[in-house]
């Protein structure tokens, strides 16, 4: 990876600058095709038949009179899926796609049927029996600890206790991080401090519904169109679990209506692949609105108790968090994931976190923007301000002497480098928003936020067309802009405007395996990776030039769009269009290729500042002003990192005030529409102010870091810390609802 | 049984066959070919498949295909002029109103109704008006502020 010399005192050209991005055009007009927005000709329409039980035995299922209805062309169950096609690696996924004995949780695909239209397909369904036994459930991931509670799987023997238990538990698995020893650092505290704080479980509230086209062929081969974070992946577990060859299924990403995390996993896709294979026709799958809410995504509800000690001239003396995450009813590594994030803005010397994974009759957890993250930050943010309040210090300053900073050992292991935690709390405290005056019944808050941020791997190449232009086929999805900052990227590289390049998504025949877009990593990655596409096509280009011209390359230098000699020999400068042109003489087509494992993916630091207005008489919270702080490490295209800043900032506070999934004492879920479960309108939200902070990341050739993850991290803290100093009470619970609040008014009363 | 229905969609004058508990999104997909009219919901809470009937802004999956019998539709695909992007397009590409792209025919539709009815909107009005469109990647803000930069460019034309 060539790196370039003082990444900050580069001067760029084209990436910072903020052109309209390529697909834009088609996404005002209509015409860009999402998941739901392909037939292809001869389609069946597909649906599931979902478990209306929180945990029930699968005795039998009778699809006789499903099957006889005219215009149904094929029913499938898990026994359609064959043992001996599936990797045992994808059991599990497979099992969530498709019961097997058991449905563990309310809407838990049990069947699917393919028709010719959509109203014969759901008679159909109709007509599928279904005998279960209903068992007990449990929902609450603090019942489910319990020794008593309902067991979700028998053979769930704790992974990561030594010695392993001998008695089954709801418990999936133990990870402990830390070091120092805690308990000599409560010893050196003046205040010690514990307190259990509890957050809801949230859906990523994608508008876009699950939806794929797939087509097997009789020979063998099969195609999918399906919107996804992740086709090539996709394409690899599809084929993993019916038993192909990964090479004869294709798979296009679709234009994607929002993801999030939840559009990394597979729900409808392998059903409707079995669909398409037993019916011999083309089937057309896309989940309603309640199907997605009852059996796709959602992130961990959680239950966490946190211990901190402080000195009285504020240092952290040290912080310890028992972290329990449901995971739905299958492993994860979603507590893990929390216990490595909870301490990571902060340079402790003696610091411990002990993730529990909780399996529940829920939907199976699912990424969500900085997956875990945000429940950890809750914690360890609003504990940080009741600290601060203790030793009557500004909560700012207790986190500005403990912030971490390049050199520390972060809390889950390893020694950072150049980090912007520091540098995000001074422009808080600095910026004109920490010290504006609030209005009656209106409070400030504040609370930072961590995210690791992904690397992986990404393929990409880049050709130049006869023209001189150029085109990039990368492997990502675009979900916000992608195809712009990657042209930005390619037309700095080569020197070329911007306007000249196209960024192209490639389906999975069309270019080697790219990792799924998460972890923030596809600007990053495919950005690294296209860098590198260019700079293959740039030795080309060079060595072109040097053989028309009969001089050494190395003689050749590129610069500005062209090749130039060196020495005095007064040769003009050929042009990318002048070597495109001429390509048929030189050797042919010119192109780079790059594969990579994109390491070195720069840690990300946020802080959020919020007021807030709470109603006294209703206990409704309205945010009146917002305010987002992040290191973006170099922004390739800064408004669209904006975006990123903003989008996370609103979902944090949907999250924070009003989105909850609510179970009924069956198991149920009772609001699966989003009428019930309320994500933020329009009318909800203040502009929200965003800071980029630029601390270049050594890892990258321009210095870029991902941007989409970390800006859901803050929000529940910020918004609790506002609320609790609005009302006078410290809120342990998430979301902040009306209820909530006024619950909270009355124990001070 | 199926339905001929003959309306007028974005200023032509088209016929599509539909059943009779068929909805007008589905209609307008499925028969007539409109995907930019999206399904998010199905149930009225999200405005993704919103439309203007007769100049009435609604939810297209809340009408049935039935209803709209003589009647004039005005869905995304009839803003533009031609290559000529409706300013509130224009707008929203200029502001980066869009991440993914799913809810925004649903947004311009509902922002052209709303400054048809009060070209001078507040941000207030503008995020009342607005109110029944979900929007999950943007925060809203850089859809408000192409709004308002829209009525303001439309003000001077």
């Amino acid at each position: 990876m060539g790196k370039d010399t003082l990444i900050s005192d580069r001067v760029f050209k084209s990436v910072g600058t903020r052109p309209l991005r390529p697909d834009g055009i088609d996404k005002v007009t209509g015409r860009a095709r999402y998941g739901a927005d392909y037939n292809m000709p001869g389609q069946l329409h597909g649906c599931i038949l979902r478990s209306p039980h929180a945990h029930a035995s699968i005795k039998s299922i009778d699809t006789t009179r499903a099957e006889k209805l005219k215009g149904v062309k094929a029913v499938v169950t898990r026994k359609d899926f064959k043992a001996k096609d599936v990797d045992p690696a994808l059991l599990t996924t497979l099992d969530n796609c498709m019961a097997g004995k058991t449905a563990f949780y309310d809407g838990h695909a049990v069947a699917a049927v393919a028709a010719i239209d959509a109203k014969t397909a759901r008679r159909a369904l109709k007509l599928i029996k279904v005998e279960y036994k209903v068992l007990k459930h449990v929902t609450d991931v603090d019942e489910a600890v319990q020794p008593k509670a309902p067991l979700i799987d028998k053979k769930c023997f704790t992974k990561g206790v030594e010695p392993t238990p001998e008695k089954a538990s709801n418990i999936a698995s133990r990870s402990e991080f830390g070091h120092g020893n805690v308990e000599e650092g409560f010893a050196a505290a003046d205040i010690v401090i514990e307190k259990n704080y509890r957050t809801g479980q949230s859906h990523q509230g994608y508008i876009e519904p699950h939806a794929c086209v797939a087509s097997y062929s009789p020979d063998g081969t099969a195609e999918m169109w399906v919107c996804t974070q992740g086709h090539f992946d996709f394409r690899s577990q599809c084929a993993g679990i019916l038993g192909m060859d990964v090479a004869k299924l294709r798979v296009t990403s679709s234009e994607i209506g929002g993801g999030f995390g939840g559009k990394t996993h597979l729900w409808i896709e392998p059903v409707t692949l079995a669909l398409s294979r037993k019916a011999n026709r083309p089937v057309k799958l896309v989940m309603s609105r309640d199907e997605v809410f009852r059996a796709s995504g959602p992130t961990s509800a959680t239950s966490i108790d946190i211990k901190m000690g402080v000195t009285k001239d504020g240092t952290i003396t040290a912080a310890l968090a028992e972290l329990r995450y449901t995971s739905g009813p299958y492993a994860g590594s979603w507590a893990q994931l929390g216990a490595m994030t909870s301490f990571a803005c902060y340079d402790l010397q003696h610091v411990k976190t002990i993730g529990l994974e909780v399996l529940v009759n829920r939907p199976k957890t699912t990424a969500y923007r900085a997956p875990s993250a945000p429940m950890a930050a809750f914690a360890v943010e609003s504990m940080i301000d009741e600290l601060a309040a203790r030793i009557d210090m500004p909560a700012i300053d207790l986190r500005i002497k403990n912030a971490a900073k390049e050199g520390t050992r972060s809390s889950y292991g390893p020694v950072y480098g150049p980090i912007g935690i520091g540098p995000t709390l001074e422009a808080a405290k600095n910026h004109p928003h920490m010290k504006a005056k609030t209005g009656p019944n209106q409070s400030r808050g504040m609370a930072c936020g961590f995210w690791f941020n992904f690397g992986g791997q990404s393929c990409t190449d880049l050709n130049i067309n006869p023209d001189g232009s150029a085109t990039l086929t990368f492997g990502t999805i675009d979900v916000g802009g992608a195809r712009a900052s990657m042209a930005l990227v390619v037309a700095e590289e080569l020197g070329i405007p911007y306007e000249q390049v196209k960024a192209v998504i490639a389906d999975t025949g069309s270019l080697g395996h790219n990792d799924m877009t998460d972890g923030s990593r596809g600007t990053f990655a495919s950005s690294m990776s296209a860098i590198n596409s260019c700079r293959s096509a740039i030795a080309e280009l060079r060595k072109r030039a040097a053989e028309i011209w009969d001089i050494d390359i190395e003689n050749v230098t590129w610069q500005d769009g062209e090749a130039r000699a060196g020495g005095d020999a007064g040769l003009e400068p050929l042009t990318l269009a002048n070597l495109a042109q001429s390509a048929d003489k030189t050797g042919g087509p010119i192109a780079g290729h790059s594969q990579i494992v994109a390491d070195g993916a720069g840690v990300s630091f946020a802080t959020h500042i919020c007021d807030v207005e709470v109603d006294p008489e209703t206990g409704q919270t309205s945010v009146v002003r917002y305010t987002v702080i992040q290191d973006a490490g170099k922004a390739v295209h800064p408004t669209y990192v904006e975006g990123q800043f903003q989008g996370g900032a609103a979902q944090g506070i949907g999250w924070a005030l009003n989105e909850e999934y609510i179970y009924g004492d069956d198991g149920r879920l009772q609001n699966p529409g989003f009428l019930d479960y309320r994500i933020p309108v329009c009318s909800d939200l203040p502009m929200i102010d965003t800071q980029i902070l630029e601390i270049p990341n050594p890892n990258h050739p321009y210095g870029v870091r991902g941007v989409g993850e970390t800006s859901i991290v803050p929000p529940l803290a910020a918004i609790g810390n506002a609320i609790s100093n609005a009302i006078g009470v410290r809120m342990t619970q998430v979301p902040m609802s009306p209820p909530r609040i006024l619950a909270a008014l009355n124990t001070k009363q | 049984m199926s339905i001929l229905v003959s309306s007028k969609i974005n200023g032509d004058d088209l016929e599509f066959v539909c059943e009779p508990d068929e909805t007008l999104l589905d209609a307008l997909r499925d028969r007539v070919g409109l995907t930019g009219v999206k399904e998010g919901c199905g149930t009225g809470d999200c405005g993704a498949c919103t439309i203007t009937l007769d100049g009435a802004l609604v939810c297209s999956c809340l009408v049935l295909g039935a209803e709209a019998q003589d009647r004039s539709i005005e869905t995304v695909e009839g803003m533009a002029d031609g290559d000529k992007l409706h300013p509130l397009q224009q707008k929203f590409l200029e502001h980066a109103a869009l991440q993914c792209g799913i809810c925004t025919p649903g947004f311009l539709v509902a922002a052209k109704s709303l400054l048809e009815k009060n070209p001078d909107p507040t941000e207030e009005e503008v995020r009342y008006a607005l109110a029944g469109n979900l929007c999950r990647c943007t925060g809203y803000d850089k859809i408000v502020r192409a709004v308002l930069d829209a009525a303001k460019q439309m003000r001077k034309a």
